[in-house]
């Protein structure tokens, strides 16, 4: 589904990313790990031509991502609470986004339905704008708009981080459903090794912007990659 | 203290996303600064001499003694359009050890640098030594006039300061001001109550008296503790002290659809306006401009027509388009990454832009019909500036944004958010005023005045015919351009 070739980005001579290959097969869920400035947002934001490559391409179902704006219609993502647009309500954020991705307001009212667990009761109809939501909330609201428009790739930049230990459970269930779904490739960033490994079937590091592990997950990879980042 | 706030100022000018475009704004504020420099020293310098030559049975400064209270009351009008207030960003130093009050201090001290505040002087130090050289009053009391002078007019400046603040945040408050100041007007004007003549006489009397210059003093440093208390009662991050979350009203605004592909962005643009105080304000300031007319026409100056009259069409009908439109996309500028990856066709996204700007055009132009009652020749002047906008100036607009690197926040708690409210977005506007004044200009001198307005009217329709094919241009600039637009939008500025 993703196919990167000789990608890398570089600032002022430093590289901070560079990835010789990488293919991301239809319906995989892929972890993305890695410590602070290892170029995990940097590689989604070249992902969603939010920065352009210093060399190679990154194609999206076969669509180069930086010539065509084709991929954006089957593209769900979220990096930080800057994709979220404060003055509008949550209601209003995801009739928005449908309207952008075709989808009427009752596609969306059965989305957000089917995740009012999620919700846990706190986005939805308590007349507040998203500016005036905690940062947890706004996270939960940027997440399931991703969702909108059964997009077939969807990318999350630290999905756990800023949530509650009860949301964090939910989110991974979340995730693991979509996983299921074999139309949908998923990638997820994080720095917490353990909740990434329960929720991809394959794991990728990088560090200073270079893949240092490719694996499938198995009952021994937490081990593996607790080894590798250990001190 | 003050040293390492000045240090951090200078970095974020000059490693600002913008700063090419500041520094361009800033020569050609510097260009109109010596200009009105000059002027204002010319005037100080004539003033004695033509009052003496044309009121040769009273003292010059009596006549501007009496005349003082109109000049604070036009000055502090003036500042208010005009001055930006200096701003800082406090969120950083909230939590270091630094205090408050030498925050403060610096913000309000930082404000006397303003060239706003050298205008006077220029006017009232050569006025006060012709005072001296003539031998009509002591050496003393004339340093002490001076003096007083000075500072009524940095009493002027704080007094902006409050207001300007208040205003940000309640449209309403200005408004006792504004009436007051009729009332005064009104009442000297019709000679009930001359409140010319008693500011004069208690001016005369501080001339007589230099020890009462303490009384404007104590007034000066009671503006500032006022305005330092409001600071200080402020000095907080909205989002962690504020007491009351807004409450959300969401408006049904189905009635967008009609527009067809268009209305999600019109909707989100119109609720963008409406639940943001920045762009709120421009509404309101659109609204007040269109006074703007009743100053000019009746000016017997003019003698009923004249090309300038252009300008203020452009203005009148188009202030809403210049002051929104010059910060397309920054409006978007929070949440532009999004937009960005989202399938969004960029035409739909600036046609949006277009059409509400529009809007505003047609709507203010209708508005400004009443000003047939000074003739024909104003309402088909003003009509064929709508005209104009709509057609050549909305396209301008559209196309200088997509070289808009500069953030605008507008969650950013309403503590000193002043972006764009000073001189240089009026500055920004001046070539869209220009242009249509010269070409005017030239068909009114070559031709006759019909003639100039058919023609501002005809190139309006021609761009109003080319507006497709325009969007489809500047779309293209604008993906082009992406990438540097996201870059600048992330940079958190003052």
């Amino acid at each position: 589904m993703i196919q990167v070739n000789q990608l890398s980005k570089e600032y002022k001579g430093t590289t901070v990313l560079n990835i010789e290959n990488l293919e991301i097969p239809k319906g995989q869920s892929l972890g993305l790990v890695g410590n602070n400035g290892a170029g995990k947002t940097t590689f989604f934001s070249l992902l969603l031509d939010l920065i352009q490559p210093s060399t190679g391409n990154i194609s999206n179902n076969g669509i180069l991502v930086n010539a065509s704006e084709d991929w954006k219609s089957f593209t769900g993502s979220f990096i930080d609470e800057s994709f979220l647009i404060g003055y509008l309500t949550p209601e209003e954020y995801f009739y928005f986004i449908g309207d952008l991705r075709g989808q009427n307001k009752a596609d969306i009212d059965a989305l957000l339905e089917k995740y009012e667990e999620f919700f846990n009761g706190e986005i939805l109809k308590n007349k507040k704008y998203l500016r005036d939501l905690s940062k947890g909330n706004q996270k939960k609201v940027g997440i399931i708009a991703t969702l909108i428009g059964n997009p077939e790739v969807v990318i999350l930049d630290e999905p756990f981080a800023n949530l509650d230990p009860t949301t964090v459970n939910r989110l991974k269930k979340v995730i693991k459903e979509l996983a299921e779904n074999p139309e949908i490739t998923i990638l997820v960033s994080s720095h917490d090794l353990q909740h990434t490994v329960e929720v991809c079937d394959r794991i990728v590091a990088l560090n200073k912007g270079v893949i240092v592990k490719d694996i499938q997950t198995s009952t021994e990879t937490l081990q593996e990659l607790e080894m590798f980042f250990a001190v | 203290m003050f040293k390492h706030f000045i240090n951090l100022e200078l970095k974020a000018f000059f490693r600002s996303a913008s700063v090419g475009k500041s520094i361009g704004l800033k020569i050609l504020m510097g260009f109109l600064v010596v200009y009105f420099l000059l002027v204002f020293l010319v005037l100080g310098i004539a003033l004695y001499p033509l009052l003496e030559k044309n009121f040769p049975d009273q003292s010059p400064l009596e006549i501007v003694n009496s005349f003082v209270i109109f000049w604070l009351a036009i000055e502090l009008v003036f500042r208010f359009f005009m001055q930006s207030l200096p701003v800082m960003n406090i969120k950083p130093l909230l939590v270091l050890p630094i205090k408050k009050e030498s925050v403060i201090h610096f913000v309000l001290l930082k404000s006397l640098i303003s060239i706003y505040n050298i205008f006077p002087l220029l006017v009232v130090v050569p006025f006060g030594i012709f005072n001296i050289v003539k031998g009509n009053y002591g050496t003393l009391n004339m340093i002490g006039w001076m003096f007083a002078m000075y500072v009524l007019a940095l009493i002027v400046n704080y007094a902006n300061f409050l207001i300007k603040k208040k205003f940000a945040e309640n449209i309403k408050a200005f408004l006792p001001f504004v009436v007051l100041g009729m009332v005064f007007f009104g009442l000297d004007y019709y000679g009930v109550f001359k409140i010319t003549t008693l500011s004069g006489l208690v001016l005369d009397t501080l001339v007589l008296q230099p020890v009462l210059i303490l009384a404007p003093i104590i007034i000066l440093v009671g503006f500032y503790l006022l305005n330092f208390k409001y600071l200080k009662s402020n000095f907080y991050l909205d989002s962690s002290l504020q007491s009351k979350v807004e409450e959300a009203k969401t408006t049904d605004l189905s009635w967008t659809k009609r527009f067809g592909e268009i209305a999600p962005f019109l909707q989100l643009d119109l609720k963008m306006i409406w639940r943001n105080k920045r762009p709120k304000t421009t509404v309101w300031i659109s609204l007040i401009f269109l006074a703007y007319g009743l100053i000019i026409y009746p000016n017997p100056a003019y003698d009923g027509f004249s090309p300038f009259f252009v300008l203020v069409g452009i203005l009148m009908t188009g202030v809403f388009m210049l002051n929104y439109g010059q910060f397309v996309p920054s409006w978007d500028s929070n949440y532009y990454g999004m937009m960005m990856s989202q399938n969004i066709p960029m035409k739909q996204y600036l046609a949006s832009k277009a059409g509400l700007m529009s809007v505003s055009i047609v709507i203010l132009a209708i508005l400004s019909t009443p000003y047939l009652y000074f003739g024909w020749k104003i309402l088909a002047i003003n009509l064929a500036c709508a005209l104009y906008n709509l057609g050549v100036n909305i396209p301008i607009l559209l196309f200088a944004g997509s070289y808009n690197k500069k953030r605008i926040d507008l969650e950013k708690s309403p503590f000193m958010n002043y972006q764009g409210t000073g001189a240089t977005q009026w500055i920004v506007g001046l070539p869209l005023m220009l242009i249509p004044t010269l070409i005017f200009y030239g068909f009114y001198k070559l031709v006759n005045a019909e003639a100039a307005i058919i023609a501002i009217a005809i190139i309006g329709i021609v761009g109003l015919v080319m507006r497709n094919y325009l969007l489809n241009k500047i779309a293209a600039g604008y993906t082009k351009r992406k990438y540097a637009t996201l870059n600048g939008f992330k940079q958190q500025e003052n």
